[in-house]
């Protein structure tokens, strides 16, 4: 808020509040700044309620053309600086033009917003939700608030989950066969699953599992894709025999995931995908990596 | 890999160094109940133990440093007041770790909580453990991380009467366990054969059998299960456990293992599952030394049963000396390339067994023997010495057991496998075999046993082709043939006929030893028949076998030592002999005392007369006693022991033998024990004071043996004085 403040000094202080503020679910947000704040969060077709409080600094009085409140919902591609897309934005008149004295406290309402998407703050995107309370004026800028909250959809448990199987190898030096019970995993799940040595004559130092984040935004030429290595966990350690079967149990609740991403707003998508990463002893890697899906799922967050 | 020590040592100190680093902020982090930083260091102190350059031995050291260390962090995982989370959260927060060596040492550590929680069934959690270790698959790394589980998990089975038992868990449950955990390691053990550190074979095995008892822990765990019966044992324990040992292919793990099960469990389970046990030799890799499994197993069967007579049933009942022949046969027949010495220990061992187990069944014993000749027909000579030490041992158990050597004879296998003997093992063999009959006192009574005997012991009786006669060590000969002569006078049977037919055999036997042998076994045989002649009453016989012999003496026996020692003999046969009448036996006292007054020297010709004395005095029931003429024949040769004391005063100056006449004290003083009336303590008196004179004599050389033999002679005489009684009132009268 300190910017806001910074050289001309406005001549009210504006608050942002919901109504069930106290007792509504903080998460942390990663601010611009690299801080982190914690704010409210909200899910799909919730009325957002609340006030906003406009206090003129001691005596001063505020001329303005009207006063009013917008919840948008942005998509910013960072490639594309200073260019918002705003896939929401609903708009509520707090006040007619005139002027003000005194603190004066506007309710206000939004029902059953639409909010498809989830707060997102990626390596070159972030899709973000604010209120904005605009009070125009004649002839000097505009006096602007923000208050950021967190979006999250919750969906229920699939009702189709297969497993993953699959046989890989290369002719006559590695063949395994693995199997990651689901295809489809929410949140704090754990992924289970089991390799089966069919084959083996390479001497294998040690395999581990990784989950990567694809992030591609844009579309067309200027797509941008980032991928992130979100966990390294090693499965086995030494060379396994033909016939070995290594468990795999990795708990997904320790790392920062998000539900996948598909094609949001034509602007980006976020996919995961486990990645079987088998190291010889000259450190060739030979790896397999396989899509899953997820989501985020009330009863585990 | 020049420095390949020194480097090691810098690496294990290394790694000692990472532990204790660590630790220390571990350590900092439980004192103040930081649960995060203690799971964090732990991991990274943990990390340590993924090294792959350090010796199984130098890896137990850094492996012994991180144990310690967890011990601490188990307590403060215990204690859920200091970290607040659940052992359940726990349980899944430390499976967060990213590294999976130091992940499955905490998720053993908590584990091991959770069981003693009781908030999930023990079988559960150790199921998953087990199961979740197969991810380390370095054998070194992978053995010692089992390990851990083993041991934490070793008190914590739901095992019969164990407080994690209930419906859930069964003793089954803990089986289940220890085995999947046994079967992992021993795989993971086996493996470092072809995969572990080091290059040349001789290294990875010496450092493979560092680590054989962490493998065989699983085994020891297993006998100690409170549940596991037999019932169990037969239908599940083993089993499994040789369906690991037969399929992992491996001759270092095979024969340890197979080691270990017979050592570990119980030996009525052994016997009880003989036939599996036993199966499964056959199947091993044709290294394996099975032959030593085998001998251990008998070993312990054998000790088994002679440890009460009580089992001993038990051992009938599943006829367990035919199922140890037979797996011994086909072992044998399996492995044509075993050396003949390993057959014969295995031979030895059933025999030891059967020996035990079934004494009374001689048959076995000769069935082992008649195994142990054919397998011996198939090598022309033994030349290994060691194999030759077997047959012996071989040979030697039925005497020691038996303590008789006539129970031997009754096997006919016994001389054929002597036959495979060499000459020198051969003899020495039959000198065991004589031995034995002396120390046992054995009297070989029947022809039959005898010409089985002198079959035995032909080796000592004549010369064998072949052998080298020059190599023959003159002193041993001496020994084997007074063994022998002394062996003739165990061959013995009251019935005439059967003694007379003993006495021919023997004499077909003896006859054929050649000059050098004939001068030791005659004279016995020739006694042997006296003996019989003398319990025959032939006393015509009896006397012309002295009248030869006294002919011999006069005629054949120039060198006045051998005369002395015939003479000896003749005195002593003759005091033997009560078959013959009054004037057979004047006549041949006569001229045994009258040679005996005519040896060469005089201290001779004492000691045979005095000898002579017991002629007239056979202490039986009813043998002769003729006080007198004992008298006369001491009092001569008191005589001549100062005729000799005189002679010496003048040829040397000096005085005789003193000790001559401590002799004839000795016998005055054994007739006057035994009752002879003119034998008077005076005349004791008299010699004893006798004795001093010559002693305390100026003339007499100080002889110390003479001294000490009169010393003790009277100490004798104080003894009987003091016992008191009708022998304490007889040498009342004599004073010293």
């Amino acid at each position: 808020m300190n910017y806001l403040v910074g050289a001309f000094k406005p001549p009210c202080n504006i608050f942002i509040s919901f109504t069930d503020g106290r007792s509504r679910k903080q998460v942390p947000l990663k601010k611009e700044n690299g801080k982190t704040v914690m704010v409210a969060l909200f899910q799909s077709q919730e009325n957002i309620v609340g006030e906003v409080v406009i206090e003129p600094i001691h005596g001063k009085k505020v001329e303005h053309n009207g006063v009013k409140i917008e919840l948008l919902g942005q998509i910013e591609l960072y490639f594309d600086r200073g260019n918002f897309y705003d896939f929401t934005s609903l708009v509520r008149e707090l006040d007619v033009p005139g002027e003000l004295y005194e603190r004066k406290t506007y309710p206000f309402e939004f029902s059953t917003v639409e909010m498809p998407y989830e707060s997102y703050n990626g390596v070159n995107v972030r899709l973000r939700y604010i209120l904005k309370v605009t009070i125009s004026r004649n002839y000097v800028s505009n006096i602007v608030e923000y208050q950021d909250f967190v979006v999250r959809n919750y969906t229920p448990p699939p009702s189709i989950n297969n497993s993953i199987k699959m046989e890989v190898g290369i002719e006559d030096c590695l063949h395994i066969e693995f199997e990651y019970s689901k295809s489809k995993y929410h949140l704090k799940d754990v992924v289970i699953g089991k390799i089966y040595f069919l084959l083996v004559r390479i001497k294998l130092k040690n395999m581990e599992l990784e989950i990567r984040r694809r992030e591609s935004t844009g579309s067309g030429p200027n797509t941008y894709v980032e991928t992130e290595t979100l966990a390294k966990f090693e499965l086995m350690d030494g060379t396994p025999v033909r016939g070995e079967s290594i468990p795999i149990r990795l708990f997904l609740s320790p790392y920062e995931l998000t539900p996948t991403y598909r094609n949001i707003n034509n602007k980006f998508s976020v996919k995961y995908y486990l990645n079987l990463v088998l190291v010889d002893e000259e450190d060739r890697r030979y790896f397999k990596q396989q899509e899953i899906t997820m989501y985020r799922n009330l009863e585990a967050s | 890999m020049l420095n390949g020590t020194e480097d090691e040592e810098k690496w294990l100190a290394e790694g000692i160094a990472g532990i204790q680093h660590n630790a220390f902020y571990m350590h900092r982090a439980l004192d103040s109940n930081n649960l995060r930083e203690a799971l964090k260091y732990s991991a990274q102190m943990l990390s340590e133990l993924r090294t792959s350059k350090l010796s199984p031995h130098k890896y137990y050291e850094l492996y012994m440093r991180a144990f310690d260390e967890l011990k601490r962090l188990e307590l403060f995982f215990k204690d859920d007041s200091k970290h607040g989370v659940s052992v359940v959260d726990l349980y899944e927060l430390v499976q967060h770790a990213g590294n999976i060596l130091p992940r499955l040492y905490l998720l053993c550590t908590v584990g091991s909580i959770y069981i003693k929680s009781k908030e999930a069934p023990a079988k559960e959690v150790l199921k998953d453990l087990v199961e979740m270790c197969r991810g380390v698959q370095h054998p070194i790394r992978g053995l010692f991380l089992r390990s851990y589980l083993a041991q934490i998990s070793r008190d914590k089975l739901p095992d019969i009467g164990s407080e994690y038992e209930g419906d859930a868990d069964t003793v089954m449950d803990a089986v289940d366990f220890v085995l999947q955990n046994f079967t992992e390691m021993n795989k993971l053990w086996v493996r470092m054969q072809h995969q572990g550190p080091g290059g040349v074979r001789e290294k990875r095995e010496k450092e493979r059998s560092e680590l054989q008892d962490l493998v065989g822990k699983n085994l020891h765990v297993l006998s100690q299960i409170e549940g596991v019966d037999l019932e169990m044992y037969k239908e599940t324990v083993l089993p499994r456990v040789l369906e690991q040992v037969v399929n992992c292919k491996d001759d270092l793990a095979q024969y340890y293992l197979m080691d270990c099960i017979i050592q570990v469990f119980p030996d009525e389970y052994h016997l009880q599952t003989l036939e599996t046990l036993l199966g499964a030799c056959p199947q091993l890799q044709p290294t394996v030394d099975v032959k030593t499994v085998l001998s251990r197993l008998m070993d312990r069967l054998s000790n088994y049963a002679a440890s009460s007579a009580d089992v001993l049933p038990e051992f009938l009942q599943v006829e367990a000396f035919s199922k140890l022949s037979n797996a011994i046969g086909k072992v044998i027949e399996a492995q044509l390339d075993m050396p003949a010495v390993g057959a014969i220990t295995l031979y030895v061992s059933l025999l030891t067994f059967t020996l035990r187990v079934h004494p009374d069944r001689l048959d076995h014993v000769d069935q082992v023997l008649g195994a142990c000749v054919k397998k011996l027909s198939n090598i022309p000579k033994l030349e290994d010495s060691r194999a030759m030490k077997q047959v012996v041992a071989l040979l030697s158990a039925p005497l020691e057991k038996y303590n008789d050597i006539v129970t031997a004879l009754t096997l006919s296998n016994y001389p054929r496998v002597m036959d495979h003997l060499d000459i020198g093992t051969n003899k020495l063999m039959a000198m065991v075999i004589i031995q034995s009959i002396m120390k046992n006192n054995s009297c070989i009574s029947t022809a039959d046993k005898v010409e089985v005997l002198f079959e035995l012991i032909k080796g000592l009786i004549k010369d064998i082709d072949g052998a080298d006669v020059d190599e023959l060590d003159e002193e041993d000969f001496k020994e084997e043939q007074n063994s022998v002569a002394r062996l003739i006078h165990m061959l013995y049977n009251d019935e005439p006929e059967e003694m007379l037919k003993i006495i021919c055999i023997v004499r077909k036997h003896t006859m054929v030893g050649g000059p050098k042998r004939l001068p030791f076994t005659v004279s016995s045989l020739v006694f042997s028949a006296l003996r019989a002649a003398n319990g025959c009453d032939i006393e015509h016989v009896a006397y012309e076998f002295f009248t030869q012999a006294f002919l011999l003496y006069e005629e054949e026996i120039a060198d006045s030592k051998a005369q002395v020692t015939a003479i000896h003999l003749i005195i002593g046969t003759l005091q033997r002999m009560n078959v013959f009448g009054v004037e057979n036996r004047d006549t041949l006292t006569h001229k045994a005392t009258g040679y005996s007054a005519r040896l060469l020297k005089k201290a001779d010709q004492c000691r045979a007369v005095y000898a002579c004395s017991h002629l007239f005095w056979v202490d039986d029931q009813d043998g002769i006693k003729d006080g007198e003429r004992v008298l006369l024949c001491l009092k001569r040769a008191l005589r001549i022991a100062n005729a000799a004391q005189q002679m010496a005063n003048v040829a040397r100056g000096s005085g005789g033998p003193v000790s001559l006449f401590v002799e004839i004290l000795n016998k005055y003083i054994y007739f006057f024990e035994k009752g002879n009336k003119q034998i008077t303590s005076s005349a004791i008196q008299g010699l004893i004071e006798l004795i001093n004179t010559e002693m305390q004599s100026d003339s007499t050389n100080p002889d110390s043996v003479a001294d000490a033999f009169l010393a003790s002679t009277l100490r004798y005489i104080q003894f009987q004085k003091q016992k008191g009684g009708v022998m304490g009132e007889k040498f009342e009268s004599i004073k010293l």
